[in-house]
């Protein structure tokens, strides 16, 4: 934040909520004297549009809450009541299941901009870690949101990812038994999962976007250099490289806004189910206790997960090498031995490291929704060894590796 | 150079992976929605010979006069004869637990049939019937092995028998399998006129599995081209701040 005061009304309206709360020192200390990086790239678009996307989920959330029915009677025929008989409910439906998994989209790539410049590294830890944080409640809010439907994939799919819990030794199936409310996924488990993902989640959600936020605005934002650019400061206090949040970050967002909304209205309106990417075929059959369904597939967002858990022969390592796949996302800032933060500083080995890591997140990706053959299992061991390998190597290659020198100002 | 050269050959290897999986050939539907006139007919098809046995619940037939382009009055004497009101969804009567005795099992609801299985399945499926005597229709299917459902249109399209190749498990002895139909005692239609009818009930039951489809392929455009010239003027606002930021 700035030296300078801040300046607040004296009078007016403005003046009169200034001398109760601070309105005037919120706005300059977030926005208008927000100093930010000059060089920021595209890759800095996504953080702005996570929160779009998450005010787009709450909105549309709100309006789909008051037509559908938690009920397993009759939670699938009230969300085609929705389609069909609720004046604009098939735009406010689409725009809720393609949103869960722009929200992936832009999350993933928002998390990947944090890979490119090293945004973890200190002294930016703690944005990383709340950011995890809100990696994981959207992965529980997707998880239980995908159930509300009630077709055969959210029936299966619960399943499938409940019975995981029962893995654990000892008290696993206790556990297992204690989250669903019943032997198997039921009536129970559906209406607590939506209790937990119209309330409980998206609350615990908003209060860490704020903790993200005033965390990042604590320190400052990184750049594609990682440099500092509040080491090098003008006469009057300010970054010589900085430039006020609002209105420079807040046009260009708008302008990000724009073309974010043209891709995901296209999705939308022409292709809401993105060839069963975002609305699985299965899920258009009522879920149906008696009838497993041939090819059990989370949705694309988990698939590099399930595709470690299934890599792994036994069921309970299975489920810890897909909790470590995501624990070693959090352990990030303190693997990184680098001196520098940005891939552009750094050498060839973590450059490789990166695309290895880029191309098997991926090719799990696409592996998780695929049937486990034993070719293809075989292919999901190769890349979630090279997955491991990326991070646990880190401390090695990322201190061995050989960098380039850091300018002292941001190009 | 590595990194491309790694990244290329990992696109390889799906491709490669792909070439080794064996699916039943379906043929192509065509669903064409903004043509009505399909639209009627396959929805004459439908209540004549679809909705004695499975229910299309979601479906409204007020909401149907009005997207397929007819009256009210028009619904309710040629179309209705199940329900008694035109605001009702397309039900049925049979009892449900009777129905599992004679059938095995409950006719699906096809209010979102064609989503479920793809137009394409639909359509095949409804092309694939053959005889069979060991099967208590008398008929089997080629894409739906062992269906429950008989061969409801036997009398558009007559009977087929099935066309099989000799095909080798593993080291096993050849063995026959069914790989296409042929009519061998026709019906009412020709073989064109039949596909036809077929096209034209899958088309209606495309319809009948988002109703508003039609409604936001109209409204898309325009928001697309809303957004197109809010996204220019975007830029040029932009442009407009930053020419002092060097």
């Amino acid at each position: 934040m700035a030296s300078a005061p801040i300046e607040k009304y004296k009078t007016g309206l403005l003046g009169w909520i200034d001398a109760r709360f601070p309105l005037s020192e919120l706005w300059q200390g977030h926005m208008v004297r927000y100093y930010a990086p000059k060089n920021f790239n595209n890759w800095y678009f996504f953080g702005s549009l996570a929160l779009l996307v998450l005010v787009i989920q709450i909105l549309t959330g709100i309006f789909l809450t008051m037509n559908y029915k938690p009920d397993s009677a009759i939670a699938f025929a009230s969300v085609e009541y929705i389609m069909r008989d609720v004046n604009w409910g098939w735009l406010i439906r689409y725009l809720h299941s393609t949103g869960a998994s722009a929200f992936f989209i832009v999350v993933y790539l928002h998390m990947f901009r944090g890979l490119l410049y090293g945004s973890y590294h200190r002294p930016r830890e703690l944005i990383w870690l709340f950011g995890m944080v809100i990696y994981l409640a959207l992965m529980a809010e997707a998880f239980m949101g995908y159930l509300l439907p009630w077709g055969q994939m959210s029936y299966w799919g619960a399943q499938v990812i409940t019975s995981l819990f029962g893995a654990i030794p000892w008290v696993g199936e206790s556990l297992a038994l204690w989250i669903r409310g019943d032997f198997v996924i039921a009536d129970a488990t559906l209406n607590r999962f939506f209790a937990f993902h119209v309330i409980a989640v998206p609350i615990l959600l908003l209060a860490l976007v704020v903790l993200h936020i005033i965390a990042l605005h604590e320190v400052g934002s990184n750049n594609p250099d990682g440099i500092e650019i509040k080491k090098t400061k003008g006469e009057d206090g300010i970054p010589l490289d900085g430039i006020p949040f609002h209105p420079y970050y807040s046009v260009k967002d708008i302008f990000g806004v724009a073309v974010f909304l043209l891709v995901f209205c296209g999705v939308v309106f022409f292709w809401p189910e993105f060839g069963g990417w975002f609305l699985e075929d299965n899920n258009f059959f009522p879920a149906n206790p008696l009838k497993t369904p041939e090819h059990i597939v989370p949705v694309w967002y988990f698939t590099p997960f399930y595709a470690i858990l299934r890599a792994v022969p036994d069921k309970f390592l299975g489920v810890v090498a897909m909790g470590g796949a995501i624990v070693m996302l959090f352990l990030l800032p303190w693997l990184d031995r680098s001196p520098v933060k940005s891939i552009r500083y750094k050498g060839m080995i973590s450059k490789v490291a990166l695309a290895i890591f880029s191309v098997s997140f991926v090719a799990l990706g696409w592996l998780g929704t695929q049937p486990a053959t034993p070719v293809l299992t075989n292919f999901a061991r190769l890349f979630s060894v090279l997955y491991f390998a990326f991070f646990l190597l880190m401390p090695i290659y990322s201190k061995i590796d050989k960098t380039k020198p850091v300018p002292t100002r941001v190009t | 150079m590595k990194k491309i050269a790694f990244i290329l050959a990992s696109l390889l290897i799906p491709g490669w992976l792909m070439a080794s999986e064996g699916h039943v050939h379906l043929e192509k539907a065509n669903v064409n929605l903004a043509d009505q006139a399909s639209l009627q007919k396959g929805a004459r098809t439908f209540v004549n010979y679809c909705l004695n046995c499975h229910a299309a619940s979601f479906m409204r037939y007020s909401r149907m006069a009005k997207d397929l382009g007819l009256s009210e009055e028009e619904v309710t004497k040629n179309l209705m004869f199940a329900s008694a009101k035109i605001g009702e969804p397309m039900n049925v009567a049979m009892p449900r637990n009777e129905v599992k005795k004679w059938f095995g099992t409950v006719p699906p609801d096809l209010s979102v049939i064609t989503r479920a299985r793809g137009e394409d399945w639909i359509y095949t499926y409804l092309k694939s019937f053959y005889l069979d005597p060991s099967r208590p229709t008398g008929v089997n299917n080629l894409v739906f092995k062992d269906v429950g459902m008989p061969h409801v249109l036997w009398e558009l399209q007559g009977y087929a028998e099935p066309v099989f190749a000799e095909a080798h498990a593993g080291e096993g002895a050849a063995h026959k399998t069914v790989v296409g139909t042929k009519v061998v005692k026709p019906g009412l239609q020709t073989p064109e006129k039949y596909d036809e009818t077929v096209h034209d009930l899958v088309n209606f039951l495309t319809y009948v599995g988002e109703p508003s489809k039609l409604d936001r392929l109209h409204l898309g455009p325009w928001v697309m081209l809303f957004l197109a010239l809010f996204a220019g003027l975007a830029y040029l606002l932009k442009k407009e701040f930053w020419r002092d930021i060097h």
